[in-house]
C-alpha cells in the first residue's frame, strides 16, 4: 500500500516545467498545430478515440499533442474530460448498412455483391521507407477520376452475408426476445460472467494491442475459432437520436467506423442444422486490425453459447476483458511509482529479523 | 400547411451534415432578421453511441461522443415554433444555428423560401462532396481473378 508524502511543491512545478518544454521539442522545429495531428496522424488520432470511447476527432488530437504522441496517455486525458460532461442519453443504434464505405473487402467471395473497394490500405505498400516524405511539402499527385465519375454516390451498401444469412448457412443476427436494453459498464461496474453485449462495449474500448494479441493466440492454437473475414467495410455511417425535446430520431451528424464481420466454426447439433457462427467487431474511426481482433476475440468468448470447452486464457472473460483496459492497467502496473515507504520498511524489519534468527540457528 | 416529421427529419439532417462554413454563411444572415428565445441555452454533453451485435442482434454501448444541443423558441407571424439543434461535436454556435433555423422552417410563412434558399443548396453541396467521396473510394474498386494451380509460375 502506498502512502501520502507532504513537499517536493518546487521539484514538481519544476517537472511540470521540464514536460512543456519537452512537449514543445526544439523550438527551431515549427510547432505542431492540433489540426495537423488530426488531419495527417489520423490513425493515432481514431485510436484514441477508440480506447479513450469517446468520438471527437479534435479532442483526441489535441491529447495526442499533449500527451507527447503517448496513445495511453492521450487516452487517458480523454477519459479524464469525459468524466466533465453530462451524459445526455444514448444514441439510436447505427446502422452499418447505411455506411457510406471508403473500404469494403470480403475474403470470401471473390465476386461480391455490390463490389470490392480496396480504398486507402497499408495492405499493397512494399513497407519500404518513402525517403520523398523527409523533404518538407509533398502534395500526392492528382489522379484522374474519369472511370468512374457519373456513377451515383451510394449511399448503403447491402451487408456481404446477407444471402448466406437467407440460406441458413450462417447464424443470423436478430435480437434476443424483447430486445434488451445493453448494460452500460460506465454506469454500473462490470460483473462476470458478462453476456455479449457488455463483452462488446468491453472489447471495443480495449487496448489494441491487448486484443490483438488475444485475437493471435487463438490463431496460434489457444482455442480456436476457424475465421474467415466474411466483410470488412469502413466509412461514414449517419448517428442519430431522439432529443428530449422531440418524439422522434433526428440525425446529428455522421462518424467513421470499421467493422468486421467474421464467418467462423460451425455448429450444429442433433436438433440444429450445421451453420456457421460469426464473430463481430466495431470501431470508432479507421481500426480494422483492432475491427479483426476483436472479432476474433468476440467469438472465441462465446464458448459458453457453443458449449465450447474452455481451454485458453482468450476465452476467459475475466482473463481477457479486465485485462484489455490499458487506463486502468496502466495506472495500476505505474502506481508502483507513488511511496511504499512503510510497507517497504515492515518488510524490511521481517528480513531482517528472519535473517537475524537465521545467523543465530547457524552459531 | 402541415409540416410533417419526415421533413422535419430531412431539414435537420442536411444541417447537421453541412460543414460549419457551408452553415456560417447561410444561417448567419438569415437568423440576424428574427428574435429567438432561449429554452435551452447550449451546452455540452455526452452521447453514448450504441450499435447492434452484427448489424442485427442485440444493442451493444459503443462509445460515447461529444454532443452540443440548445433549444430555443421564435414568436412569427405563424405562432411560436420551437426550435431544437443537437450536433455532434463541441461546437456552440452550430447547434444554436440549427435550432434557429429548424425553428423558422417551421413558420409557414417562412418554409418555402427557406428551403429553397438554405436547405436546397447545403443538401446540394452535401450530395456533392458524398459524391466526390464515392468516386474517390470508387477508383479503387477490384476485381480479383482466381489462378489455377500451376497458373502463377
Amino acid at each position: 500500500m502506498y502512502v501520502a508524502v507532504k513537499g517536493g511543491e518546487a521539484a514538481i512545478a519544476a517537472s511540470l516545467h521540464l514536460l512543456d518544454e519537452v512537449r514543445r521539442g526544439d523550438p527551431a522545429v515549427r510547432e505542431l498545430a492540433v489540426a495537423q495531428i488530426r488531419e495527417q496522424l489520423a490513425l493515432a488520432v481514431d485510436r484514441v478515440m477508440a480506447e479513450g470511447s469517446l468520438y471527437d476527432p479534435e479532442l483526441a488530437a489535441l491529447a495526442l499533442k499533449q500527451a507527447r504522441g503517448d496513445a495511453i496517455e492521450a487516452t487517458f486525458l480523454l477519459r479524464a474530460y469525459r468524466t466533465t460532461l453530462p451524459r445526455f442519453g444514448y444514441s439510436e443504434p447505427v446502422d452499418t448498412e447505411r455506411m457510406q464505405v471508403g473500404r469494403r473487402i470480403s475474403a470470401i467471395f471473390k465476386d461480391l455483391p455490390g463490389g470490392q473497394v480496396l480504398g486507402a490500405t497499408f495492405d499493397y505498400t512494399q513497407r519500404l521507407l518513402d525517403f520523398g516524405l523527409l523533404a518538407d511539402e509533398r502534395e500526392p499527385a492528382p489522379q484522374p477520376v474519369a472511370a468512374v465519375a457519373g456513377e451515383k454516390a451510394e449511399t448503403g451498401v447491402a451487408p456481404a452475408l446477407q444471402q448466406l444469412v437467407a440460406e441458413g448457412l450462417v447464424e443470423p443476427a436478430v435480437p434476443s426476445a424483447g430486445d434488451p436494453e445493453p448494460e452500460d459498464i460506465t454506469r454500473t461496474p462490470p460483473a462476470y460472467p458478462m453476456n455479449r453485449a457488455t463483452r462488446l462495449q468491453m472489447l471495443a474500448r480495449a487496448d489494441e494491442g491487448w486484443v490483438l494479441g488475444l485475437a493471435y493466440s487463438t490463431q496460434r492454437g489457444y482455442a480456436n475459432t476457424h475465421p474467415f473475414a466474411g466483410e470488412i467495410r469502413a466509412g461514414r455511417v449517419p448517428l442519430e437520436l431522439v432529443p428530449d425535446e422531440l418524439g422522434f430520431a433526428v440525425e446529428i451528424g455522421e462518424i467513421e467506423l470499421t467493422e468486421c464481420q467474421m464467418v467462423n466454426q460451425f455448429v450444429g447439433s442433433a436438433v440444429a442444422p450445421p451453420q456457421f457462427t460469426r464473430g463481430y467487431g466495431l470501431v470508432f474511426g479507421e481500426g480494422e486490425r483492432k475491427a479483426m481482433a476483436m472479432s476474433l476475440a468476440d467469438r472465441v468468448l462465446r464458448a459458453d453459447e457453443f458449449g465450447e470447452e474452455v481451454t485458453s486464457p482468450a476465452q476467459l472473460q475475466e482473463f481477457a476483458l479486465s485485462h484489455g483496459d490499458n487506463v486502468e492497467a496502466s495506472g495500476f502496473v505505474q502506481h508502483l511509482k507513488l511511496p511504499h515507504y512503510v510497507d517497504f520498511e515492515a518488510e524490511m524489519q521481517t528480513v531482517r529479523a528472519l535473517r537475524q534468527r537465521h545467523r543465530e540457528a547457524e552459531e | 400547411m402541415e409540416i410533417t416529421q419526415e421533413q422535419r427529419r430531412g431539414w435537420l439532417a442536411v444541417l447537421a451534415r453541412a460543414p460549419r462554413e457551408a452553415l456560417a454563411r447561410v444561417a448567419g444572415p438569415v437568423l440576424a432578421d428574427y428574435a429567438f428565445e432561449w429554452l435551452r441555452r447550449p451546452e455540452t454533453g455526452l452521447t453514448m453511441v450504441r450499435a447492434r451485435i452484427a448489424n442485427g442482434g442485440d444493442r451493444f454501448n459503443l462509445g460515447e461522443a461529444t454532443v452540443t444541443r440548445c433549444a430555443l423558441r421564435h414568436a412569427g407571424a405563424g405562432g411560436a415554433t420551437v426550435g431544437v439543434g443537437y450536433v455532434l461535436g463541441r461546437d456552440a454556435e452550430r447547434a444554436e444555428w440549427v435550432a434557429g433555423l429548424d425553428a423558422l422552417l417551421q413558420q409557414p410563412a417562412l418554409h418555402a423560401p427557406l428551403m429553397a434558399a438554405v436547405i436546397a443548396p447545403l443538401a446540394q453541396a452535401g450530395e456533392a462532396r458524398a459524391k466526390e467521396r464515392h468516386e474517390r473510394a470508387a477508383r479503387s474498386r477490384v476485381h480479383f481473378y482466381t489462378l489455377q494451380r500451376g497458373d502463377a509460375q
